[in-house]
């Protein structure tokens, strides 16, 4: 009994692998054309080999690390050595845990902040409104740099420097998911809002049960690119962390410039295990990452 | 001023064969339309025209010339797209003037800063802007040539796209839908100018649209296409009377055809209350077994008087018994929905006057059933597979005039 | 036309308006907090010579910024942050565009090259500055190597005082050209497609005149935003200098931002770090401005 192919258009064909269809999606359409794919295929041996090369000196002992003569696969495998070493010689799942603690905190009160003020922003009138929306814009422009210090003396008196709550607190607002939340909601039809209040909803139940859902794909989007940039971040965490116990996975990048100099294996064990969570996420996340990128930037 | 052959055109997209080997030929000057419910692949011949897409198969030549390898701009044709596709970020001026920098500037006249350098820029854009201004006098929009296409309403930029189009002095004029964007009346006024143009210009038209008035109206010919291949091409009213399918006589007539199923035996049509002795046109022979049995709304012809018997009177042409359920009032016409005796579950509609509607003697909308007249000329015949069945129908009388069967029969009974 | 005033509100709306504040007070709060409080107190601070270490401190009014006029430091870092700028600005803009541009036509490899290209702004900036100081160094850097199989004298990346900034601007390239490729894939992925068909039927199929025409004026939104958050990034470059270079060899890296780091955080001299803040704001705010002002006007339509 043959089996009917989901969509069919035309009379079916045994799915066999199709050479010649092949070539054709493949084939160039010009000499100029081999050569620019060939320039991008190049680049991409660009972007890419850093990672090949860490991961690969991440494998092998110190000596063999700069061998002049490079080769990908490990002479000597040392790698679990040198991934031991990394995960244990030093509280690194506590480094894995303090990012991934600070990472979720820092989008859980993102979320709950942005996102009824933008709606509130987006859909509502209220005296207020756009000074509160031009402060968001202008704090758009303020980098974490600038109000660094009078944080810093804050978390200080406060006596929560060395806290996580303190490697949070400046990022608990994000302006930018005011602003990116505030202009998805603009585009939800009126209509609907209107209609819903017609039926008796309370101004309530329409941000949690109509806008919220809505807002599902724009807020994977978002926490996917909060949640990468706060992994990396380097700056506020180097400023109030002052005990390895609190050190984040990238922080401890810090640590690992003074055993640059004695043990190189290590040292890029240590990078790619601080690196590879958000570059497997990315993959296996692809569509969520581009999205949230392009959604701040193509509305203008 | 360019005719168009297309010869056994075929195109694919994937797995997807839009386009059916295609074959027609456009004359010289004529107006064309490409008519089709949406998918049928009109868009798409349209723009294999204009060399947007290649066929897979098949020879296009303009003017006896194979262009099928030749780029849109060497095809001298003009299109306009549906959505007008004018450059937002450029004024009507600029939007007109573009074809002719194309075609009168070298390419380092074209680069930006580059262009200052060159002489050919500064000699060629007094006489561009010359052309474009009468092009722009000639669609009325010489006031609008410093705005830009996001000021314009939607009929000042069907004007641009218009003046883009033929600034070119193209031999061959393609439009895709372009009255689709335009309200009800609006379209009307534009279609009309378009045939002006056509008239005043002499240029070959190929016209897309899936709205069946506008094909009707405006075209010398009309090609209906369904699923890819072309149903019937010929003119209007030949596509109107004389459909070779009944998808095609579906297509044609607003409202549409009313089709029921019906038999044919021993030479007699039975269909409800018909029974009408037909014989095969051009002699041959026809064989019995279902048809489908067409008659047009506004060839079905009232009589309301509902008190008289109805014998089948001879020399007035066939006679039914009509149901009515609903009236639609569209001012001066209405249209009346009901069933005929013995097919209780197909929607017939007629299209009559008002005033055949509901009589001299006021509001008729209470009788139920009507006398429906039709003209047994106007009855088409379709096989089971729709495929139209040629038969002139025996008239038992042949004493009854044609002309007063054709406007159907007024005759208004006084009641009192 | 009459307006509805404030004070008449319906019923409906001051319900609204309620929530809405209910709303916007967690976030409000949070915004004083971190963003309009800091802000206030890093101008005073500015106008102070505070030291965290001791709790006595006095206003020396615009002293600070008299210093930075004559701090080598300063005048140092800017003309680092600047040259750094320099190159990396338009490089970032005009590669990441061309790449846009090419990968848009390719079917096939788009979604790998996309993913290739994008995979380093994923990874963590601080980690791949460690490698790539392994790949740039002077003496066994596979970078060098390549350089010597060449027959070419070895470069001292990150150890020449000349070399420095252009290396740090050659990781900073390598970890931001996805993103901006990102950015400029999206905008050409929503020019209309009839635009160029149109372009092609009036005789603009050549490569040059369909970007002049065509994608470059319908890509304007796009580009000022890549332009904006591109040199935003430039003048922000902290990361790779504190893990790799540490502002030297000898101060030839210290970006603006590095410095008032180091002044504000190792020498504790936050007034003076808080005027340095002050004037980095200052210059990324009026930059945006020149571009958004110059440019926005010419870019929607």
């Amino acid at each position: 009994m043959p089996v009917t192919p989901l969509l069919q258009d035309g009379p079916s064909r045994p799915a066999r692998f199709d050479l010649s269809a092949l070539w054709r999606a493949i084939r160039p359409r010009s000499p100029g054309a081999v050569i620019v794919t060939a320039l991008l295929l190049l680049g991409a041996w660009i972007m890419v080999f850093p990672f090949i090369w860490m991961v690969s000196s991440s494998l092998k002992p110190t000596n063999e690390v700069f061998d002049p003569v490079f080769t990908i696969i490990p002479k000597t495998f040392a790698g679990l050595g040198n991934y031991y070493s990394v995960l244990f010689d030093q509280p690194y799942p506590r480094f894995l845990l303090n990012s991934l603690i600070v990472c979720v905190g820092i989008l859980v009160v993102q979320l709950v902040t942005a996102i009824p003020a933008a709606y509130a922003l987006a859909k509502l009138k209220f005296r207020g409104s756009t000074i509160l929306f031009g402060t968001v814009v202008a704090s758009l422009t303020i980098p974490i740099n600038v109000t660094s210090i009078p944080l810093y003396i804050g978390i200080v008196k406060a006596g929560l420097l060395d806290t996580h709550v303190a490697m949070m607190f400046p990022f608990f607002i994000s302006v930018f998911a005011i602003f990116l939340f505030r202009q998805f909601f603009r585009t939800f039809p009126d209509s609907i809002i209107q209609a819903a209040r017609i039926d008796g909803f309370s101004e309530m139940e329409i941000v949690l049960r109509l806008i919220l859902p809505s807002a599902v794909p724009a807020i994977a989007a978002f926490s996917v690119f909060s949640f990468v940039a706060h992994w990396n971040d380097l700056y506020w965490p180097l400023i109030v962390v002052q005990s390895q116990d609190k050190m984040t996975a990238t922080l401890s990048m810090m640590q690992y410039q003074q055993e640059f100099y004695t043990d190189y294996g290590k040292t890029f064990a240590s990078a790619t295990v601080v690196t590879a969570p958000m570059v497997v996420a990315f993959l296996l996340a692809r569509r969520h990452f581009i999205r949230g990128i392009t959604m701040t930037g193509v509305k203008g | 001023m360019a005719k168009l052959s297309l010869n056994r055109i075929c195109k694919s997209f994937g797995k997807t064969t839009i386009l059916k080997d295609i074959s027609l030929d456009i004359e010289d000057g004529e107006f064309v339309s490409l008519v089709g419910q949406s998918g049928c692949g009109k868009s798409t011949l349209l723009r294999v025209i204009a060399g947007l897409e290649t066929p897979d198969s098949g020879e296009i030549r303009i003017d006896g010339a194979r262009v099928n390898d030749a780029a849109p701009k060497h095809r001298n044709i003009a299109m306009v797209f549906q959505d007008y596709a004018l450059y937002p970020h450029m004024s009507v001026a600029e939007n007109m003037g573009m074809p002719l920098i194309m075609a009168r500037l070298p390419l380092h006249a074209r680069l930006p800063l580059l262009r200052h350098l060159a002489p050919a820029h500064a000699r060629e854009r007094p006489g561009i802007q010359r052309d474009v201004a009468e092009v722009a006098r000639k669609l009325r929009i010489e006031h609008l040539l410093d705005r830009r296409p996001a000021q314009l309403s939607g009929g000042q930029r069907q004007r641009v796209a218009l003046g883009r189009a033929l600034v070119r002095d193209p031999k061959i004029f393609l439009m895709d839908e372009p009255l689709s964007n335009l309200d009800a009346k609006l379209r009307v006024q534009v279609r009309r100018e378009i045939s002006e143009l056509h008239a005043s210009s002499g240029l070959t038209f190929v016209y897309v649209t899936h709205d069946q008035v506008e094909a009707m109206t405006m075209s010398s010919r009309v090609a209906l296409m369904q699923g890819g291949t072309i149903l019937q091409m010929g003119a209007p009213n030949t596509l109107y009377g004389n459909p070779d399918t009944v998808d095609v006589a579906r297509f044609i007539g607003s409202p549409e055809i009313n089709i029921l199923p019906g038999t044919l035996e021993n030479g007699v049509v039975r269909c409800g209350e018909i029974a009408l002795p037909v014989a095969p046109a051009g002699g041959g022979g026809l064989r019995s077994g279902p048809v489908q049995v067409g008659v047009r709304p506004e060839h079905m012809v009232l009589e309301t008087v509902p008190e008289l018997a109805y014998p089948a009177r001879a020399g007035r042409g066939l006679s039914l018994t009509f149901r009515k359920r609903m009236i639609e009032d569209l001012g001066g016409e209405v249209l009346v929905h009901g069933h005929l005796n013995g097919h209780p579950e197909h929607d017939v509609r007629i299209r009559a006057q008002k005033s055949e509607a509901y009589g001299s003697g006021g509001s008729l909308s209470q009788a139920r059933d009507w006398e429906v007249r039709v003209n047994p000329a106007h009855i088409l015949l379709f096989d089971a597979g729709g495929m139209r069945l040629r038969a002139e129908p025996v008239l038992a009388d042949t004493h009854a005039e044609p002309a007063a069967l054709q406007g159907g029969l007024r005759k208004k009974l006084d009641l009192v | 036309m009459a307006a509805a005033t404030a004070t008449t509100a319906s019923p409906l709306q001051r319900a609204q308006a309620r929530l809405a504040y209910w709303l916007v007070a967690p976030a409000t709060l949070l915004i004083l907090l971190i963003y309009i409080v800091p802000i206030a107190m890093v101008i005073a601070a500015s106008l102070t010579d505070y030291t965290l270490v001791s709790d006595y401190f006095e206003f020396v009014g615009l002293d600070n910024y008299r210093r930075m006029a004559t701090d080598d430091q300063f005048g140092n870092a800017l003309h680092n942050t600047f040259v750094f700028a320099a190159m990396f600005l338009p490089a970032a803009f005009v590669v990441s565009l061309v790449l846009a541009i090419a990968i848009q036509e390719r079917k096939q490899f788009r979604s790998i090259l996309e993913v290739l290209y994008f995979l380093p702004v994923t990874s963590t900036l601080a980690a791949m500055a460690l490698v790539w100081a392994a790949l740039l160094d002077s003496r066994q850097g596979v970078i060098n190597s390549a350089i010597a199989a060449l027959g070419l004298p070895p470069l001292n990346f990150l150890g020449s005082q000349d070399l420095v900034l252009f290396s740090l601007a050659l990781i900073s390239l390598w970890s931001t050209i996805g993103f901006n490729m990102v950015l400029f894939l999206a905008g050409l992925t929503a020019i209309p497609k009839n635009l160029y068909e149109a372009a092609a039927i009036d005789g603009a199929d050549h490569p040059l005149d369909r970007f002049f025409k065509v994608t470059w004026p319908m890509l304007g939104p796009t580009a000022m935003f890549v332009a904006i958050t591109t040199s935003i990034t430039a003048f922000k470059l902290f990361d790779v200098v504190a893990i790799v270079t540490r502002g030297g060899p000898d101060k030839a890296s210290e970006v603006y931002l590095y410095l008032a780091f180091l002044e504000g955080f190792e020498y504790f001299n936050m007034g003076y770090s808080a005027a340095l803040s002050l004037v980095f704001l200052l210059l990324i705010l009026v930059f945006a401005i020149i571009q958004a002002v110059v440019v926005d006007r010419r870019v929607h339509y």
